[in-house]
């Protein structure tokens, strides 16, 4: 199956000479959440304006269900949704006018009872009529999304959905992009919350000073850069790795009480078995014993690290 | 072409007008009731006939012309530049739009509202003034056709500006100056003829006088070089309009 958004050695210099991008290339299968990870300045929301339309590249290709954002920029753009990172609504409209405004400016005839669903799911039904200046900062971010759904579309970019939102909105939004993948809409979004992406995405992308160091499916992702570590508790301190287990490098914390083994789960062999044979064999006596899995954020600023 | 679009913009663009009408409406009648009052009554008591017409209902198309020009820059100026300043422009960007169609929407508007002011204008001025209107089609043709320059003309501004005071920068120093200098209040021919030729310079001149052909049936220059002018004016705005769209001049990176 075509990829719903391909994007082909797409690279961004700004006037000022700044190379925003540097030949990013990415496929989005149609049904999924990517999120796109990066400090900022990456260069995430370049990447995003640029697929848009806001921005317009130095060179490369972008597609959007097969149409190219240039030359077929309306077919392209009908399938698009954006919901940018900052707050831009106008004041003095009310939630009402300014979705309807959204939907007729991609070229759709009034639909109220669609946009009736739409303000329904993101709990804004009993502000249609309020004026945005009165709406609290959460209750804007959704209707910008509002708007980005007015018009059905088919991919749906989040410019930072949840950047200065407090944990439990942070939630709801959550929530939110969970029901828009369940009803088949394709989603894209920034984040610089690790958490985020760990958590509502199926596969990661990680940019980094305006190239894409790597995507990949969360899950393998996660194993594959995992590594994890093996908590041995004592039920006496040691004051020093006894010397027959040296070569299993591991390290002595929480005053002697705790041995931390740091094993690779990719590899056939994690050394776990011979390790606790080896320390029974020392007369060392343990009181329990856990693992612990590097979270994302961890392997981010590993990767991160590494390209800096 | 994407009407829907098109006409999205444009009722969204007057729907902001109407939700302000009184202030919309109340300050061009009101200023320019005090114009008649002043220059048409006080003044204008004095003054001879201009070219055979009491000078009451001389200053009449130019007062209409100043009030349309000025509201047409400004009208069109501010709706494009309000979306840029709370930064609801990426969507008009980012909509399957093309200059055209975004161009139509606010430009339409802003003439639209242009042409209202312009003729409750002139319903006011039947109430100060005994007034004929000699060519009553032409009268309507160069109304809208200056409408709908001067809110071209507005539109560049309103892309231009970085800010609200160079927003209001070309109106008040270009647009009212050329509007008082171009014969609202006075016949060209009344100037010293160093000064009528200076004048000749001033393209709103042209307008003015063709717009007070259409009810004098008089004119300071040649009614065809009035309708020339006004045409290369509009063409040249929309060529402007044009390539800042496909440069992205001041709204695409």
């Amino acid at each position: 199956m075509p990829s719903i958004v391909a994007i082909r050695d797409l690279r961004k210099q700004y006037a000022g000479g700044f190379q925003a991008l540097k030949g990013v290339s990415l496929d989005i299968e149609e049904g999924e959440i990517i999120a796109l990870l990066g400090p900022n300045g990456a260069g995430k929301t370049t990447l995003i304006s640029t697929v848009c339309g806001i921005t317009i590249p130095t060179s490369g290709s972008v597609t959007v269900g097969g149409h190219d954002t240039v030359t077929d920029f309306r077919a392209a753009r009908q399938l698009i949704g954006l919901v940018p990172q900052e707050i831009n609504l106008e004041p003095f409209e009310t939630v009402m006018n300014t979705v309807r405004f959204s939907r007729g400016l991609f070229g759709k005839s009034a639909d109220d009872g669609h946009i009736e669903r739409v303000l329904k799911s993101l709990s804004l039904w009993d502000k249609r009529d309020n004026k945005i200046m009165t709406l609290s900062g959460g209750m804007k971010r959704r209707v910008l999304i509002a708007k980005a759904l007015s018009h059905e579309p088919r991919v749906l970019f989040l410019d930072e959905p949840t950047a200065g939102v407090d944990v439990e909105l942070r939630k709801d939004m959550w929530d939110v992009v969970a029901g828009l993948k369940a009803s088949g809409v394709t989603i894209i979004l920034t984040t610089h919350y690790i958490e985020e992406a760990e958590a509502i995405a199926d596969r990661i992308g990680v940019i980094s000073k305006g190239e894409l160091l790597l995507v990949e499916d969360k899950a393998a992702l996660m194993t594959r850069m995992g590594q994890k570590m093996l908590h041995i508790h004592l039920s006496q301190p040691t004051e020093a790795v006894p010397a027959a287990l040296a070569h299993y490098n591991l390290s002595l914390e929480q005053d002697g009480r705790v041995l931390v083994y740091t094993y690779d789960t990719a590899k056939e062999r994690t050394g776990i078995t011979k390790l606790l044979t080896d320390l029974a064999a020392t007369g060392l006596v343990l009181s329990d014993i856990e693992t612990r899995q590097n979270s994302l954020e961890e392997i981010f600023v590993g990767l991160v690290k590494e390209d800096a | 072409m994407n009407l829907v679009a098109v006409r999205s913009i444009y009722r969204f663009e007057m729907a902001r007008f109407f939700r302000t009408i009184t202030q919309s409406l109340v300050s061009p009648v009101l200023s320019t009731s005090l114009y008649f009052v002043v220059f048409g009554t006080a003044i204008g008591s004095r003054i001879n006939e201009v070219e055979g017409v009491s000078y009451g209902a001389f200053i009449v198309p130019g007062l209409i012309m100043l009030s349309v020009m000025t509201q047409a820059t400004t009208n069109a100026s501010f709706g494009i530049y309000f979306p840029k300043f709370t930064g609801t422009i990426y969507e008009l960007l980012s909509a399957p739009v093309n200059f055209l169609e975004i161009t139509l929407g606010y430009v339409g508007a802003a003439a639209t509202k242009a042409l209202f002011i312009g003729t409750i204008i002139l319903i006011t001025a039947f109430f100060f003034v005994d007034l004929t209107i000699a060519h009553p089609f032409a009268m309507i043709a160069f109304l809208i056709l200056t409408c709908v320059s001067f809110a071209l003309l507005g539109f560049i501004i309103g892309i231009w500006a970085g800010n609200f005071e160079q927003l209001q920068l070309i109106p008040l120093l270009v647009i009212t100056p050329l509007v008082f200098l171009g014969g609202s209040f006075y016949s060209v021919s009344m100037l010293p003829p160093v000064w009528q030729t200076i004048t000749m310079f001033n393209p709103v001149v042209y307008l003015i006088s063709g717009f007070r052909w259409a009810f004098f049936g008089q004119a300071d220059v040649p009614i065809g070089l009035s309708l020339l002018a006004i045409a290369f004016f509009t063409a040249a705005c929309v060529t402007a309009i044009w390539w800042i769209f496909r440069t992205g001049w001041r709204i695409r990176q």
